[in-house]
């Protein structure tokens, strides 16, 4: 028979607001095995954790059930206190009385009723507890960075900087990321490629850093410590090795018409292209749609200039398997498809994104930083910037959320406008202007203040193309008036969402995503750059908005844990895995088809049941695979598979505890 | 092909050329409007409390009636095909309202939103196609260039109204240029014309209706066509000289080539 201890935690007024403790207390203490029951309001503190070790002592408890909150939140706090005294740290068990019962309870009365049955039910549980012993897993030195924009790269760069090597994989030809598609940044105006370029260069060239670009994420096995991931190298058709980024070919290439992705479709590219001056790697990659070579099987003009003779048509995808310890998501946002809002009238050339105007505004972008009508060549007498388009809206083709960046982005373009030419007239619909940050409320004052900038606290309804120029139908809130004027350039203040990608990379790291797609935090306030699948991490906008300050912080964080894991030389492993009774197993392979992680194969081994030995197929679980889903458990017809910690007694126990 | 039809009573009044003309066109396309038995008036208004049930009844009947034979319901009126796709809208997915109506009309069978509304053009475009329609074209509008005007009520709310696009919708210049006509696409096409405001505020309606007419001259249309009576009303309010205004009907009895002495005395000259 166990001593069982049983401890009741207040949390404060959250449990005790609901719960009777003093109730689930005296019906602790009438349940089988229980020699000791205490409570404390916060159980969990220095104070908490002492009693209940001093408890296992003086009672010489052996086993112990801790009523407060969700295992999730504090069954390793308890684990830990439990294993500073004689006990094995699994002859403990967690009741949740507070997510599962007071906080979601409003009668007092039920709400006890119910602590008591969950307290009830770990009680019982306890009874069939077997100490546990955890083994332990390798875990690889090397880090794989999902993304190479700013977060990717300044993530990498710390990782790199503290010793372990770190592949970043980028889809785009080049690292860099929205980021090196900017202009200028907010709020000191500071010219983005100034201060991301040398970090790029930075990345590349140290020791510890592999970029992989035109890559993407194939498959990916294992887990925390042990991931073994497939990167599929696109075919570049330039052979990096060869190739000196002299840029011959470009010049020479016959198809110099694609709207190019990197100048948001403002600047035409060729088919044989680096997306940029600055890019990272400095090598050309050929877009085999629209190449002539690839279409028609004629041409071949980059080959013939190509001095070094990198280029390749015959190039085949590659595919590069590595090992990991650790892999980071940051895979980052793009503006969402203006498809559905046909109000703003996007199909007139003069209606443009606000990261259309940043490559317009941009000296290296396709007008050489002149701001000019797309449609007539003309430069703009007014210019109308449309915040929240898509922004914090509960129609199905919007965005429920704030995008963040959009009020300081539209300031800084209104005054960059306004300081280059001052005779343009600029006004910014706005539903609220959102300035919270270091300098930056003074920042859009300025541009109202000493610019001049013409706000306007309404949403525009219709925007109507009238060749020589634009027409807008808008509401002004604050003077509660229809407002019919004219414009010759509307920016639009698009809403952000993550990659379409992130879902697929999401999906195959088991790491969680929300409803929007953004990536999930473990804990929204405590593990803020950890996705709940361990040896996952996030950084950058694929967790939500955000501006570059905020991301390259959030970048640093994320490489701070992800160093952490990577200087451990040992993983400690959950002991709560599969079990299997040979005597019972009769070789079926039903566990083994169910495996999510291959953990499960069979070998001939000899039994000896009651005296009588026989060799039998019976199934071996690799313990350093396992998980601990269960699958396999539910799945086996002869009942020869169990969970450790998670026992069919157990669970059996819980429920006629529960139902008593 | 058989489908119950609902007129409603604007059709049955002031606008019965919409009515006859619908009629006698559907005849040459081959398809067959069966008109419901004592219909009643849809209300006009779709009822926005959402507790009320009594003035979406006249409608639910309607669904009702063509559920029974098991044909779509047609519709020409705007604010009748408005009315109607909302209640049925309601009866297939609001709960609440579709266990109320039913168990206020004590009927044997409870209706469940099951009848599917359409759009005379919305037949057109699914049962027979506008490339099949050109087909049917007798006399091409060649040269006539014509202006759709979609107003509000076809078009939103579009996930329940699934017209088209509200904002840049194309069915009805798909429509005209089927029957051989330049369709005007105009920016101001799907601005309310007004509405019922006109009972009340003549000025404000003139005002929005010249902005949609000007528009709609500006951009090189001579016709304007509508399915909708209010919005003909309202857009004949302010006269204009170089644009006529009609239902769609007429250039599509027109381009097939019906003429006065068809069957049911087609006054074709209306409002020329």
């Amino acid at each position: 028979m166990q001593k069982i201890g049983v401890f009741v935690c207040h949390c404060g007024t959250n449990i005790a607001g609901t719960v009777n403790i003093d109730e689930v207390v005296e019906n602790a203490k009438h349940e089988p095995g229980v020699k000791y029951v205490a409570e404390y309001p916060y159980m969990c503190s220095e104070a908490g954790q002492s009693m209940v070790q001093k408890a296992i002592d003086e009672h010489d408890l052996s086993g112990i059930v801790i009523s407060a909150c969700s295992p999730r939140m504090h069954e390793t706090t308890f684990r830990r206190a439990a294993a500073r005294t004689k006990l094995n740290p699994f002859m403990l068990e967690m009741a949740n009385i507070r997510e599962q019962c007071s906080w979601v309870h409003k009668d007092k009365e039920e709400a006890t009723n119910k602590a008591h049955a969950l307290t009830r039910a770990a009680i019982a549980k306890v009874h069939h507890n077997t100490p546990l012993f955890p083994g332990e897993s390798p875990v690889t030195k090397r880090a794989l960075v999902i993304g190479g924009g700013i977060a990717g790269v300044s993530c990498a760069l710390d990782i790199a900087e503290a010793g372990f090597v770190v592949d970043i994989v980028e889809s785009t030809p080049s690292i860099g990321g929205k980021m090196a598609q900017l202009d200028k940044t907010f709020p000191t105006l500071d010219c983005s490629a100034c201060i991301l370029t040398p970090k790029m260069v930075d990345a590349q060239f140290h020791e510890n850093i592999n970029i992989h670009t035109y890559s993407e994420i194939e498959s990916v096995e294992g887990f925390v410590g042990d991931f073994t991931i497939t990167i599929r190298k696109k075919a570049r058709s330039v052979d990096m090795k060869k190739c000196t980024g002299c840029g011959a070919c470009y010049d020479k290439c016959p198809i110099k018409k694609i709207p190019g992705e990197f100048d948001e479709g403002l600047g035409m590219r060729t088919a044989i292209y680096t997306p940029f001056a600055q890019a990272i790697p400095n090598v050309p990659v050929i877009d085999r749609e629209h190449c002539l070579k690839f279409k028609t099987g004629k041409c071949g003009l980059c080959e013939t200039v190509c001095a070094p003779d990198a280029i390749d048509f015959e190039q085949e995808d590659e595919l590069i398997t590595e090992k990991y310890g650790a892999v980071i998501i940051a895979t980052g946002i793009t503006p969402i498809s203006l498809d559905k809002f046909g109000e703003y009238a996007y199909t007139s050339p003069d209606v443009i994104t606000s990261l259309e105007f940043e490559r317009m505004t941009n000296a290296a972008g396709p007008t050489k930083g002149e701001l000019i009508r797309i449609s007539d060549k003309k430069k703009p007498k007014s210019i109308t910037f449309i915040q929240c388009v898509g922004s914090r809206d509960v129609a199905v083709r919007s965005k429920t959320y704030c995008s963040k960046i959009c009020c300081m982005y539209t300031a800084k373009h209104a005054m960059l406008v306004k300081d280059k030419y001052p005779d343009i007239e600029v006004n910014v619909f706005y539903i609220d202007v959102r300035t919270p940050g270091k300098n930056f409320d003074e920042f859009y004052r300025r541009a109202v203040e000493e610019y001049g900038v013409n706000y306007i606290k309404g949403q525009v309804g219709k925007v109507v193309d009238n060749g020589d120029s634009l027409w807008i139908q808008a509401v002004d809130m604050l003077d509660n008036k229809q407002i019919k004027t004219k414009t010759d350039l509307i920016v639009l203040a698009t809403a952000i969402e993550p990659v379409k990608s992130v879902r697929n990379i999401a999906g195959m790291l088991s790491a969680s995503i929300d409803t929007n797609n953004f990536m999930t935090e473990a804990h929204p306030k405590l593990k803020p750059v950890e996705s709940p699948t361990a040896g996952v991490f996030l950084a950058g906008a694929c967790q939500g908005p955000k501006d570059i300050p905020e991301t390259v912080a959030g970048a640093g964080a994320t490489a701070a844990k992800v160093i952490g894991l990577l200087a451990k030389d040992k993983l400690i492993t959950n002991p709560c895995i599969a079990d299997l009774d040979p005597y019972y197993c009769n070789g079926c392979s039903a566990c083994e088809k169910v495996c999510p992680y291959g953990a499960i194969s069979y070998e001939d081994t000899e039994i000896n049941d009651h005296g009588k030995k026989a060799i039998r197929r019976i199934a071996v679980i690799n313990k350093a695979l396992c998980q601990g889903c269960g699958a396999c458990v539910v799945t086996c017809p002869s009942g020869a598979m169990d969970l450790l910690g998670f026992s069919n007694r157990q669970i059996t126990a819980e429920v006629d505890a529960i139902c008593r | 092909m058989v489908f119950s039809y609902y007129p409603g009573c604007t059709l049955k009044t002031q606008a019965k050329e919409l009515d006859r003309l619908a009629r006698n066109s559907a005849k040459v396309l081959g398809i067959i409007l069966e008109e419901v038995e004592d219909w009643q008036c849809c209300g006009a208004v779709y009822p926005l409390g959402t507790d009320e049930i009594a003035t979406k009844l006249a409608s639910v009947r309607v669904l009702k009636e063509a559920a029974k034979k098991g044909q779509p319901l047609v519709t020409l009126c705007a604010a009748c095909t408005h009315v109607i796709k909302r209640v049925n809208d309601d009866m297939k997915n609001n709960g609440d309202i579709r266990r109320k109506v039913n168990k206020y009309m004590e009927e044997e069978a409870d209706y469940k939103g099951e009848t599917e509304v359409l759009h005379l053009i919305e037949v057109i475009n699914k049962y027979i196609g506008f490339d099949k329609l050109k087909e049917y074209v007798k006399n091409p509008l060649t040269g006539r260039k014509i202006g759709a005007y979609y107003g509000c009520m076809l078009l939103r709310p579009s996930s329940v109204m699934a017209f088209d696009d509200p904002e840049n919708p194309t069915i009805f210049e798909k429509f005209i240029k089927a029957l051989g006509a330049d369709p005007v696409i105009y920016p101001y096409r799907n601005e309310c014309c007004g509405g019922y405001i006109s009972l009340k505020e003549k000025d404000r309606v003139k005002e929005m209706v010249a902005t949609i007419k000007e528009n709609a001259k500006h951009n090189g249309a001579e016709q304007l066509i509508t399915a909708c009576p209010l919005c003909l009303y309202n857009l004949k309010q302010i006269s204009c000289r170089d644009l006529n205004i009609d239902y769609l009907t007429e250039i599509l009895a027109e381009a097939l080539g019906i003429t006065y002495n068809s069957e049911e005395e087609v006054s074709y000259a209306y409002s020329k």
